[in-house]
């Protein structure tokens, strides 16, 4: 009974994003749109409110083991722990899809509910272009994707849910990946609304920013996390792998960072007027390709979990039919948007474009090396690229990148002068030299490409400072702030991933119980191998004890585990986070004559590329912050003036 | 200029939609091809896994006769449905060496008192360095060696009775 509550629930938010479709179109003809926006508003508002109830009733199936629905037996278990229990409502295809559409009718009502900048036609086509993309994904619920469907007869036990996802890291990084990749379906249909109604400026801009900053900042939390879910869940001891699904989530990140620097151009300088409509439907549209590329699993991944034609025609026809219309409204329509303002060669805003082409042709060649196996098999040729394509390519680029980000703050808008900018640059750049110069020494032949980014994160850590140089702190605007900390952030993140490259070791060994081994300035002793249990698993787990010089000994406990729902087994990697870095140990198996397979590395500063990754979220957030309040006091003061 | 280059995102997205497309309509082939056919076997020198039996030397493939090696496991299901196809090939006339991976010798021997025994030779391949140094991607896979120890076929997945002949053929063309 309550699997059909769910299933009308679903049914009635389709329902109501057909109306606030319909009643958002003619909204945005009407003579007085103002007056039929207040109930497009408020249906927003309840398609969001039934696809929420939808979720809930799916989280409410899962957390009570209904076996006798058909997502629940395949993917639960009633042993499972709690946390487990309703987390796995979203670790399937069918519950994530659920949670996509919610997290887009949700971001849909929040637009219907405080935006108050925006002029009334150009709001209500931006929910009638909301409402439209929701519908297609009900459709694709409804018909393809049922996440209620009953199993008759209902077994005595669920399936369980595949180890690898028993993890808190479950709890959390689908919900805030999927808050920022559909999160920026607002900006799409923004996007979209403003190319029906020609209404492109600064205003346009002020209102669209903040929506876009909230997704990038969800975005920017997921694939941190995301990152750190993977170097300690997989055990292989890397932060990235450029596997389909991360590049997946890779892109849009690329494409809504460049649309995060694009609209500030245009609220500020009411410059790229066409670029920023642009990236906005390319960062969106990233989004439902990356989608595409793990749910139809028509490419190979460790996070594909389901390969179903049907599902992957379906929604390669969504795809065709969202992007392919909003291409050809962009096509027919930015003709008749007017250029915005210009700009001179040196100046910030020539700077912003620089980002910009940097980070698209990043995102190009990502994109390309993703879909490259779809090319050789088209071609006739299976083959896979791995890490050594997008390290060749996408690395040089981004050195580029990294450079234009220490000398972006510091132009002046409109026009500035080589010279003055040298001048500005001339500490970060000093910076730089002796970073390289010191590391390179330090690297004892280790990459030099490594050396170079360790050197320009110190250099770009003092330009991101350089903008508060002379100004007093507590009259810097937040956006600044918030600038600020992000830069730093990237800087910090790369020194993260610099160190690591250049100065991790790494052993693999067989060792007796009383055995040692030396791993950078560890010595890890294998005390002991013990059988442990957990709530739905068993393990043999290894006490190492480890000890830096004449340092206080630590222990650390990795584990193999033996899940019994499904029968798998999963290594726990055992981590300790010192302050320069940390010792990551992995239980092998054992060789049969009383020796157990140990690795153990040594990842010197690692943490820093996530510290880095929370910096950036955490600019976007003061920045975000800034903004708001900066909306509320000019809305205060329009009501005085 | 500028007309063409508004229409060019949209031109870009056709194009990888008809990449995708593509793609779904013909689904890859899931199978693993070695690398390896064409060349000769690499150097392995594997123990004995049954006391009665010798192991596997690659030094002992270029005899001027073709060998079947056949890579399987005493827990794999397929395995053991493509037993009775190998003790065919075996009856033909064709010789058979195996490779067991991640085994033990109990257990080994388990699967062959059930099974049925066709090889000459096991080796124990218990860290799977030989399967990989083959190109194997999973078992059970049967290479063709020819005469003079180059590989010259690789078999994917169980050997089923439409295959034997197959496996015969390649055999006869080798040598």
């Amino acid at each position: 009974m309550i699997a059909e509550a769910g299933l009308a629930a679903l049914w009635l938010a389709t329902a109501f994003a057909i109306a606030q479709l319909l009643l958002g179109a003619a909204a945005a003809r009407a003579a007085d749109p103002a007056a039929m926006l207040g109930g497009v508003r408020k249906i927003a508002l309840v398609q969001a409110l039934f696809a929420l109830a939808a979720f809930l009733i799916l989280i409410w199936l899962f957390v009570t083991s209904d076996m006798s629905v058909l997502l629940v037996a395949e993917n639960s278990h009633s042993q499972k722990p709690m946390l487990y229990k309703v987390a796995g409502a979203w670790g399937n295809h069918e519950g994530s899809m659920l949670l996509w559409v919610t997290v887009l009718a949700v971001a849909g009502a929040g637009v219907a509910l405080f935006e108050r900048r925006l002029v009334a036609e150009t709001l209500a086509a931006t929910l009638a272009a909301q409402a439209a993309i929701a519908i297609g994904f009900y459709a694709f619920l409804a018909f393809a994707s049922n996440p209620f469907a009953r199993l008759n007869p209902a077994p005595v036990d669920g399936q369980g849910l595949n180890p690898l996802l028993q993890d808190p890291g479950l709890a959390f990084h689908p919900p805030t990946l999927y808050l920022g990749y559909v999160g920026l379906s607002v900006a799409f249909s923004f996007a979209v609304a403003a190319l029906v109604m020609r209404d492109v400026g600064p205003a346009f801009a002020k209102a669209m920013r903040p929506w876009v900053l909230a997704a990038w900042i969800f975005l920017t939390i997921g694939i941190t996390a995301g990152s750190y879910w993977a170097y300690y869940e997989l055990g292989w001891g890397g932060w990235w792998f450029w596997d389909p699904v991360e590049n997946a989530s890779l892109m849009p990140w690329l494409a809504a960072t460049a649309l995060l620097h694009s609209v500030n151009v245009l609220a500020t300088r009411d410059g790229l007027r066409a670029w920023t409509l642009m990236l906005a439907v390319v960062a969106f549209s990233m989004s439902m390709v990356g989608t595409f590329l793990v749910r139809s699993g028509i490419l190979v991944s460790v996070h594909s979990f389901a390969v179903d034609p049907t599902r992957g025609t379906f929604l390669l026809a969504l795809l065709g039919l969202y992007i392919g219309g909003a291409l050809v409204l962009y096509g027919a329509r930015v003709g008749t948007v007017t250029q915005g303002a210009t700009f001179q060669f040196v100046s910030r805003e020539a700077a912003l474009v620089l980002n910009n082409l940097l980070l698209s042709v990043i995102l190009g060649v990502v994109l390309i090396g993703t879909l490259y196996p779809l090319v050789a098999q088209a071609m006739g040729v299976q083959l896979s690229i791995g890490a050594p394509f997008f390290e060749k390519t996408a690395v040089p680029i981004a050195l580029f990148l990294f450079a234009g980000t220490a000398a972006g703050p510091l132009l002046r808008w409109r026009r500035d002068s080589a010279q003055a900018l040298l001048g500005r640059l001339t500490i970060p750049v000093a910076i730089t030299g002796v970073a390289f110069a010191l590391f390179f020494a330090l690297s004892g032949g280790g990459s030099p490409i490594a050396v170079l980014v360790l050197a320009l994160a110190f250099g770009l850590a003092a330009a991101s400072i350089a903008p508060l140089w002379k100004r007093k702190l507590r009259r810097t605007p937040l956006p600044v702030w918030g600038m600020v900390v992000a830069h730093l952030g990237v800087a910090v993140s790369l020194s993260g991933m610099a160190a690591d490259t250049l100065w991790k070791q790494e052993r693999l060994a067989a060792v007796a119980v009383g055995d040692n081994l030396q791993v950078g300035p560890f010595k890890v002793t294998l005390a002991e191998v013990r059988p442990t249990v957990g709530p739905n698993w068993s393990a043999m787990e290894a006490r190492l004890q480890v000890q830096r010089g004449a340092g206080a000994p630590f222990e650390l406990l990795p584990q193999q585990r033996f899940f019994a729902n499904p029968p798998t087994n999963t290594s726990e990697a055992a981590i300790a986070t010192l302050w320069d870095g940390q010792v990551y140990t992995v239980l092998g198996a054992p060789d049969g004559a009383g020796r157990w397979q140990l690795r153990l590395w040594w990842k010197p500063f690692v943490t820093l590329i996530w510290f880095g990754g929370g910096l950036i979220a955490l600019g976007g957030a003061v920045s975000l912050a800034g903004r708001v309040l900066r909306a509320r006091r000019d809305a205060r003061e329009e009501e005085w003036a | 200029m500028k007309k063409l280059l508004i229409w060019l995102p949209l031109a870009l997205f056709v194009l990888v939609f008809a990449l995708v497309m593509n793609g779904l309509i013909q689904p890859s082939d899931r199978i693993v091809r070695s690398a390896m056919v064409g060349k000769p076997l690499p150097a392995m020198h594997l123990p004995p896994m049954l006391a009665d039996k010798p192991g596997i030397d690659a030094k002992d493939f270029a005899t001027g006769k073709p060998r079947l090696l056949n890579i399987f496991a005493s827990w794999c299901i397929p395995c053991v449905a493509e037993a009775p196809q190998l003790l065919k090939l075996k009856q033909a006339g064709a010789e058979i060496d195996a490779i067991a991976v991640r085994d033990t010798t109990p257990d080994v021997q388990a699967f062959l008192a059930r099974n049925g025994d066709p090889y000459t030779r096991i080796g124990d391949d218990h860290a799977m360095r030989a399967q990989l140094s083959l190109g194997s991607s999973g078992v059970p896979e049967t290479f063709v060696i020819d005469s003079h120890g180059v590989i010259v076929d690789q078999h994917v997945g169980d050997i089923r009775a439409e295959d034997v002949p197959k496996l015969l053929a390649a055999l006869e063309k080798a040598k």
